[in-house]
């Protein structure tokens, strides 16, 4: 660690580690009811737990996000940051904000906590990933708004480089696109029309911003690769991102009352979005084979390159899979998406997340690397949990295909609740995968309290 | 290979690229918004389908339904429900009251969400007025 101020991102990811394990539990708890659908009835509905496992997993990934910042841009600005004290403050908003609001989803009723934050004055509430209520939703930009400050004038005063003009850029497009969700009309088809920039331009649009500045990085410090190489390829990602990425928000106007264009539109750009990830491989590939160094810390490489392989797989390859608006007619709303989510969420940014923190934790803890044997149990954690979440994916695509074959493409078809009767093994299947996915979670957590020999910080 | 093409080229490409194709899909939404209310028929969102639409969502029904194919996977389809009831508001209705409050053992339930006759109605009539939205005839069954 090369300035003091760094350790403010230290808060930051054990808060993410926490709720991430936090999601995962409810995950599993999603899991059983999909195949014993009374489990925890009426205490827990299956849509608060789902809200519980899809903020969860959202709010971790933001702190992840801030505490890769808060890391990261005093080294790349060559300096401190302007305001350690600020972000300790908005750390602590942060995560208490965050909590009443997961307590809130829990303790009462969706429609009482509606009523009692004021939902009818500016509703905003029960919509897909953006079920938080006005106040947290106005808290997040308040957070978001001095997280930026905080950054940006640490930019603005410092060295600018590449990279964290990129991270900055893709943060700023966060929280500029998060103002759509305070955009609710009542006309349900531009509601979806603009939740889609919420939540499309985020996820295929500005964080992948986020994704390859953390990345770029990560692999400069742990290979000694040449920073005008890396740079090059950073703006290569970034710029083929953008190009098939915002026009590829159509492949979400197929069917929600849009013109009938999109579906050219969105199935032309979108069949593109695989591009960036494959370059995205390619070039964590190329970067670790011309390593100048030989990093102490393979379990960092370890993730870096894995984010780039299950980033490729779950966005590019399982997006690929029922973009084209044909097959989107079958696919569009199956689990066929929920299978492309979860490896895409774990690949892209899970991974990346846990990749800053495999690289960055060791050196808050003053050390270079953790022993041989911390490391050893990281990467088991890491296999564990990349296979059974892969396993997740096929389990739930077969879910998926068979809605398709049992209902939409049969002579006979069958209602809905019969269809998930009949599916139900491969519901069970994923619970399974998602044991072990638990079970990596769990090596995980483990591996931050072995010992052993550390390489020492000195010769840093 | 890295005198070909330079890092500024591969800057130019991010920002010229990145600047064209945020006002072309702006462009595209323009013609979408001029396009639409022959396709959403917003002529028909009385406030009795605004009022339903909000009950939806305090209700947080997107947590185990999905609504022109958006949402969770738990439950049925409702974007179609409407005409899968066989046009009827009452059936609807209907379905959402008798839910029991305990659910059914071993088998997924719907809550008990305990509307008044008029949330229910403005319910059903926002159902109803999604049923006709033009989805490009998707979904491709009436099943869902």
């Amino acid at each position: 660690m090369q300035y003091s101020s760094q350790s403010v991102a230290k808060p930051y990811f054990i808060a993410a580690i926490g709720l991430f394990v936090g999601q995962i539990l409810f995950g599993l708890i999603m899991g059983l009811q999909y195949v014993i659908g009374d489990f925890l009835f009426p205490q827990l509905p299956f849509n608060v737990a789902r809200m519980v496992h899809t903020n969860l997993l959202i709010v971790w990934l933001l702190f992840g996000f801030m505490g890769a910042s808060y890391f990261l841009v005093p080294e790349e600005s060559e300096k401190e940051l302007h305001s350690p004290l600020l972000a300790l403050i908005l750390f602590w908003v942060f995560l208490i904000a965050g909590a009443l609001t997961i307590l809130g989803y829990l303790l009462v009723p969706y429609a009482q906590l509606a009523e009692m934050t004021g939902n009818s004055i500016l509703p905003t509430m029960g919509r897909e990933f953006l079920e938080q209520p006005t106040i947290t939703k106005i808290g997040i930009v308040i957070v978001a708004l001095g997280f930026l400050y905080n950054i940006g004038m640490t930019i603005l005063q410092g060295r600018k480089t590449v990279i964290n003009l990129v991270l900055l850029t893709g943060l700023v497009g966060l929280a500029v696109f998060f103002l759509f969700s305070f955009y609710n009309p009542s006309n349900l088809v531009l509601d979806k029309y603009y939740w889609w920039w919420v939540v499309h331009l985020w996820v295929e649009g500005v964080w992948e911003l986020i994704l390859a500045s953390i990345l770029a990085f990560v692999l400069i410090k742990v290979t000694g690769v040449d920073r005008e190489f890396i740079e090059k390829w950073l703006y290569v990602i970034i710029a083929m991102t953008l190009i098939t990425g915002i026009v590829g928000t159509g492949h979400h106007y197929y069917w929600i009352g849009t013109p009938e264009y999109w579906q050219w539109w969105g199935s032309i750009f979108s069949a593109m979005e695989p591009i960036p990830f494959f370059i995205m491989t390619i070039f964590a590939f190329t970067v670790v084979n011309k390593r100048r160094r030989e990093h102490p810390n393979k379990a960092a490489v370890l993730w870096a390159l894995g984010t780039a392989v299950t980033a490729f797989l779950g966005a590019g390859v399982w997006g690929f899979l029922h973009t084209l608006a044909p097959i989107n007619y079958y696919t569009h709303g199956t689990q066929m998406t929920a299978a492309h989510g979860h490896l895409a969420f774990y690949g892209a940014y899970v991974m990346v997340v846990l990749t800053i923190i495999s690289y960055a934790m060791p050196l808050l803890r003053e050390r270079v690397a953790n022993s041989n044997t911390a490391q050893v149990v990281e990467m088991w954690s890491f296999w564990l949990m990349t296979i059974s979440m892969i396993f997740i994916t096929l389990f739930l695509t077969a879910a998926g295909i068979l809605h398709v074959y049992l209902i939409r493409a049969a002579e006979n078809p069958i209602p809905f609740m019969v269809m998930q009767e009949k599916v139900a093994l491969f519901y069970w299947m994923r619970e399974g995968a998602g044991v072990v996915f638990l079970i990596g979670l769990i090596a995980y957590l483990i591996s931050f309290f072995i010992g052993g020999e550390e390489k020492e910080a000195a010769t840093a | 290979m890295s005198e070909v093409f330079t890092k500024s080229m591969a800057r130019n490409i991010y920002y010229g690229g990145s600047v064209f194709f945020f006002l072309l899909f702006l462009a595209l939404t323009f013609d979408t918004s001029s396009a639409l209310p022959k396709r959403d028929h917003r002529e028909n969102i009385t406030p009795q389908v605004a009022k339903g639409k909000a009950i939806w969502e305090e209700h947080d029904c997107i947590g185990c339904h999905t609504l022109l194919g958006e949402g969770a996977y738990y439950a049925p389809e409702l974007g179609n429900v409407y005409k899968r009831f066989g046009n009827s508001k009452e059936a609807i209705k209907g379905f959402i009251k008798s839910r029991p409050v305990n659910g059914i053992p071993g088998r997924r339930s719907m809550p008990q969400f305990n509307l008044t006759e008029e949330e229910l109605d403005a319910l059903a009539e926002f159902l109803k007025w999604a049923s006709e939205i033009n989805t490009s005839n998707w979904p491709p069954n009436i099943q869902g």
